[in-house]
């Protein structure tokens, strides 16, 4: 029974990864940019929340409300003043200027945080502890279960987006061919800096619930995007749905490599990654997905 | 009425020189043909009427507006909308969807999905269908059907016959003839010199970059274009 407990406490990890690998996956699908500075902006939505709550004694689920416009803007304008040019120049260069941006962040958290490892479990009170017992050996956890709720939200909602509303029909377009579509009147690089607003505001919402099951310290970013490109790439690249797969996969590996032996978790993570890299079809899903 | 001029264009792509010192009116309701040779300059022309490609010098004048240094998409908000060579769809969007992409919400604006569907009867089974499923006619009716949708003033269309069948290129042109008819304005490059005088009010010749015959499709006969297509030397080939 505990290995059923084991999948389920891996369904419900899966749901952040997922969480986290979304927005990577809607930068790659959308402008072909592989945002190495990912995890590192879930990590700076978790400080940004650590400080709405140094002021206000609120839950941190309500400290993300605030979090997240700030969380857009920045997305916006990375994409106009940084990303665009970056990606006149070809596919090297955004990965390069990401990288930078990474160690940037990194830095900045470093000097106005100190490299204090913290977590916000504290913050959230009676939702970060309690838990649903369904028999001895398997229990769910309310944070566990609200990660993976959201994780669905978002993505059904992202979903409806892309497939739904002009402008998702115009992301969709400029993803698949940005100079046609700007014949047909749609802005790219507007369209562009949506498309990166969001992916930010979603880390934003990753980093809320790294914060709050785990720690975070400024360096914590580079293997949050370990695992959400991990996610990303298991569950196919470019779709949605494939990267909540994909999360889960990986987080039902590492919680079975726990249970083996707690050093293990991140290394069993790593093993079926590699193996679905291996693997002929490379990824639960085709390529073809919703941003696609 | 002048609806587009364009003034002493060159365009480049590197150190090739592929438009010349071209200049050309088109004038409101009418059709104009522009045809030539491959390499004549005919697409890249098209594509910087359309803001696609950044001319190297000269200006493009829209219903009085200088547009040479506009965005595309903002040449699209003005009127002007061009039908790419080789169709360009949004491969993965359906039919509806790619119709959909390219609508605005203008005043005046009287083109939709069910305008779209009526002109070319064709793409009615298959507006759930994927752009990348349809048959060759139908992607060109799907991309003019895309390109009225943003309610042109000016339409461009590029080779609408390149790589189609005969029978799916007379059913192109059939549609195209109700829009010549409703009084659309429209400059079209089209390899068929048959097509090109029967159905644009005017043809525009180039050769090398430069336009070199111009005039009246019933005023020109086939032979005076011929020879302006090859330049002189090829006049008897």
């Amino acid at each position: 029974m505990t290995w059923v407990n084991d999948v389920i406490q891996g369904i419900l990890l899966g749901g952040v990864y997922a969480l986290l690998g979304c927005g990577l996956a809607l930068m790659f699908g959308v402008m072909r940019i592989i945002n190495l500075a990912h995890g590192d902006l879930a990590v700076l939505g978790a400080y940004f929340i650590m400080v709405v709550l140094d002021h206000w004694n609120v839950s941190p689920f309500l400290a993300l409300l605030p979090v997240l416009p700030v969380m857009l803007l920045i997305g916006y304008g990375l994409q106009v003043t940084m990303l665009d040019r970056s990606l006149r120049s070809g596919v090297l260069i955004p990965l390069l200027t990401t990288f930078g941006l990474s160690i940037v962040i990194q830095n900045l958290l470093l000097e106005k945080f100190s490299p204090d490892v913290r977590s916000l479990g504290g913050n959230a009170g009676a939702i970060a502890t309690s838990s649903w017992r369904i028999s001895n050996s398997i229990s769910i956890s309310a944070i566990g279960a609200l990660g993976l709720g959201v994780a669905i939200a978002v993505l059904g909602g992202l979903q409806l987006f892309l497939s739904r509303t002009q402008a998702g029909r115009q992301m969709r377009a400029t993803a698949q061919d940005p100079d046609t579509a700007e014949l047909v009147g749609v802005n790219a690089r507007a369209v562009y800096a949506r498309a990166t607003a969001i992916a930010v505001a979603i880390a934003a919402i990753a980093g809320l619930f790294l914060a709050i099951r785990s720690t975070f310290f400024p360096f914590a970013g580079p293997t949050q995007l370990i695992f959400a490109f991990e996610a990303v790439v298991i569950g196919g690249m470019g779709s949605l749905w494939g990267t909540l797969a994909g999360g889960i996969v990986l987080g039902v590996a590492q919680t079975i490599g726990a249970q083996i032996d707690p050093s293990y978790a991140v290394l069993a993570g790593h093993l079926v990654f590699l193996a679905v890299l291996a693997s002929p079809r490379g990824g639960l899903f085709s390529l073809r997905g919703a941003t696609q | 009425m002048t609806v587009l001029a364009v003034k002493n264009l060159d365009a480049r792509h590197g150190l090739l020189q592929a438009v010349r010192e071209v200049s050309l009116d088109v004038e409101q309701g009418e059709t104009v043909a522009l045809v030539g040779a491959n390499g004549a300059g005919k697409t890249t022309l098209m594509r910087a009427i359309a803001g696609a490609h950044k001319p190297a010098a000269g200006t493009i004048t829209f219903n009085g507006y200088d547009v040479t240094r506009v965005p595309a998409h903002k040449r699209v908000d003005l009127g002007i909308a061009l039908v790419p060579e080789g169709r360009k769809l949004f491969p993965q969007l359906t039919v509806e969807e790619n119709l959909l992409v390219a609508k605005r919400s203008r005043n005046g604006a009287d083109w939709d999905v069910a305008r779209v569907l009526e002109a070319f009867p064709l793409l009615k089974p298959l507006r759930g269908k994927r752009a990348a499923t349809l048959s060759g006619g139908e992607q060109q009716a799907t991309a003019i059907g895309r390109a009225l949708m943003t309610n042109p003033r000016l339409l461009l269309l590029d080779e609408v016959s390149l790589g189609l069948a005969p029978v799916a290129v007379d059913d192109v042109y059939r549609s195209l003839a109700t829009l010549i008819e409703a009084g659309t304005t429209i400059l079209l490059v089209e390899q068929d010199l048959r097509r090109a005088l029967d159905n644009a009010h005017r043809v525009v010749c180039m050769l090398e970059g430069r336009v070199v015959l111009e005039g009246a499709a019933k005023d020109l006969t086939r032979e005076q274009i011929t020879e302006a297509y090859f330049g002189l030397r090829g006049a008897g080939a």
